[in-house]
């Protein structure tokens, strides 16, 4: 039983990073970027080549996140200079990135038991050794997705930051700001798609393995975590608790979480229901069946705060 | 001095439903006027700002600003010297940004949107100030999200966001008409002394003949593509509601309703 609670917290985390993605797409840049099922699978497979060549398990991260945001890049300029619709675009890039995944990878790979991961790198081993490997996990995934909240709270708070979140808010704006919104756009997708990558990445990591269908679904994961986590936000965020925390001068930061938080919260809830739903007896195949219902759930939940949602 | 030659605008070009809206239309709008255009819908006023900004192509012609032409200048590259308030409150900020950050974006209109602090608190006690000279008890609320505030605080904030940083043009695309009648008179009235105190040449297109008559220091009305009054200087002081509306009326007639 510990041994599930500590597993799905780990998958909880680390699946907050495409979260992570999907929330810079949907929430703030209002684009959303069916690419996703394809640019998870991209950050893998780059990541399982890498380690298999014996690279250092550290350095995949980054080159992973170089990957996924090559393919942004794509999605936002054929969005922005020819004009593709962003449903459109997305289904563009991800198509073609099942075949170029499989290019990069040559076939489904396992990453064997040798080759360390960032789980098992050396610095990890020299300070929890003597943790067990899940424990090892969960530490480490939750220092990565504190780091990359962190660094991107940061980023969304500086001019560049503001002007992203002025894009989806309201473009107009952008360009009465003498600013090309296309391109405000197109760092959006690239930074959103980088993140889905380095999803992909830890995942491969902890699974030590690629498949050329690991995307399927992964965009749904995101978004329902988004929409969880962001409509929580708002309930709390109106409650009595909130308000009264808000009048607080030192507690007031409680009051209103970021939304990157909200995410990671929402990442963590989706996968414990999934969780729930497979150790009630259902089988393993019937995941996607229940993520996508689980989904639908949540959004008939989050009702008519829909459009709230949107722009949260 | 901005300057409209020989302006051709076509909507619908090689369909049924081509239109003609300008041909050969040509204006002069001298540095530092206060310019209010009238005329009904479907008059071209609109479209005569939209070819201003760039927010929509032009068939033929040629838009010059000091001598310059701008017709190959993309939108949001036109817009590094104009400014711009919506007939729609809306249109002027983020409704998901709080006001400080609303103001901070166009307090940094014409620099690089980099990686320094997007919010620059020393500056928060002139935001104050700005809000405080607006006088609608908005210099307390800097925290509270834009998509909060009723359309006429709204307006307001798009005004002085639009008029914060230097610049050349201030285009009004009916920026009070969304507006009740108190909020409208206040938005003008705080429209008239921005235009005055920066010096700005501002055109302003409005269904409110008073304002029209009142305001600014030339009139236009247009009709079908067409500058059908134009009065300046003296001229201008001295028409009157009536005679705007006594040649509206002719128009209308013409048209046949």
């Amino acid at each position: 039983m510990q041994d599930l609670i500590i597993s799905t917290l780990t998958q909880g985390l680390i699946y907050a990073l495409i979260s992570f993605g999907v929330y810079i797409t949907y929430s703030i840049l209002d684009f959303p970027d069916l690419g996703v099922d394809g640019t998870f699978p991209l950050g893998a497979a780059v990541t399982a080549v890498l380690l298999i060549r014996g690279v250092n398990a550290w350095l995949t991260l980054p080159l992973a996140m170089l990957a996924g945001a090559l393919a942004g890049l794509f999605t936002g300029f054929i969005h922005v200079k020819f004009r593709i619709r962003n449903l459109l675009a997305g289904i563009i890039t991800q198509t073609a990135l099942f075949s170029i995944n499989l290019q990069i990878a040559g076939s489904n790979l396992t990453v064997d038991r040798g080759t360390d991961t960032i789980f098992t790198s050396a610095p990890v081993m020299a300070l929890m050794g003597n943790s067990n490997n899940m424990t090892r996990k969960l530490v480490v995934s939750l220092l990565l997705i504190l780091v990359v909240k962190l660094l991107l709270d940061l980023y969304l708070r500086t001019k560049s930051g503001l002007l992203l979140r002025a894009v989806g808010d309201n473009g107009g704006l952008v360009t009465s700001l003498a600013k090309d919104k296309g391109r405000v756009k197109i760092l959006g997708l690239v930074i959103a798609n980088a993140l889905v990558a380095l999803g992909g990445c830890v995942v491969c990591h902890e699974q030590r393995s690629f498949s050329a269908t690991m995307g399927t679904g992964q965009l749904v994961y995101g978004l329902a975590a988004v929409i969880i986590g962001i409509s929580l936000m708002n309930y709390y965020s109106a409650s009595p608790l909130a308000r009264r925390l808000r009048k607080h001068k030192g507690l007031g930061w409680l009051a209103s979480p970021a939304g990157t938080t909200a995410v990671i919260l929402g990442s963590i809830l989706y996968k414990l229901c999934i969780q729930l739903a497979l150790s009630m007896g259902l089988p393993a195949n019937m995941m996607k069946l229940i993520t996508a219902l689980l989904f639908l759930l949540v959004l008939v939940l989050s009702g008519r705060k829909g459009e709230e949602i949107i722009h949260a | 001095m901005l300057e409209l030659r020989n302006i051709t605008k076509v909507y619908n070009p090689g369909t049924v439903t081509e239109q003609t809206l300008f041909r050969d239309f040509s204006l002069t709008v001298e540095e530092g006027q206060f310019v209010s255009i009238v005329g009904s819908n479907g008059s071209g006023k609109t479209s005569l700002l939209n070819i201003i900004c760039g927010s929509i192509p032009i068939e033929g012609g040629d838009v010059l600003v000091g001598g310059q032409s701008i017709s190959r200048l993309k939108d949001y590259q036109r817009y590094a010297t104009m400014g711009r308030v919506y007939q729609n409150p809306a249109a002027g900020t983020c409704p998901n940004l709080t006001m400080l950050e609303n103001l901070s974006l166009a307090d940094n209109k014409g620099k690089s949107f980099g990686l320094g602090r997007g919010v620059n608190r020393k500056r928060v006690d002139f935001y104050r100030a700005q809000l405080q000279s607006l006088g609608l008890g908005l210099e307390d609320k800097l925290d509270v999200k834009m998509g909060a505030l009723s359309g006429g605080q709204r307006q307001a904030v798009s005004l002085l966001m639009a008029t914060m940083t230097p610049l050349h043009f201030l285009i009004l695309d009916e920026h009070t008409a969304a507006l009740d009648p108190k909020t409208a008179e206040i938005i003008m009235e705080l429209t008239d002394k921005v235009v005055r105190e920066k010096k700005l040449t501002a055109m302003m297109v409005t269904h409110n003949l008073r304002y029209a008559v009142e305001y600014g220091d030339r009139i236009l009305m247009m009709d079908r593509g067409h500058v059908v009054l134009d009065r300046a200087g003296a001229e201008k002081q001295a028409t009157s509601i009536d005679d705007i509306l006594g040649m509206f009326n002719q128009i209308s007639l013409e048209c046949g309703n």
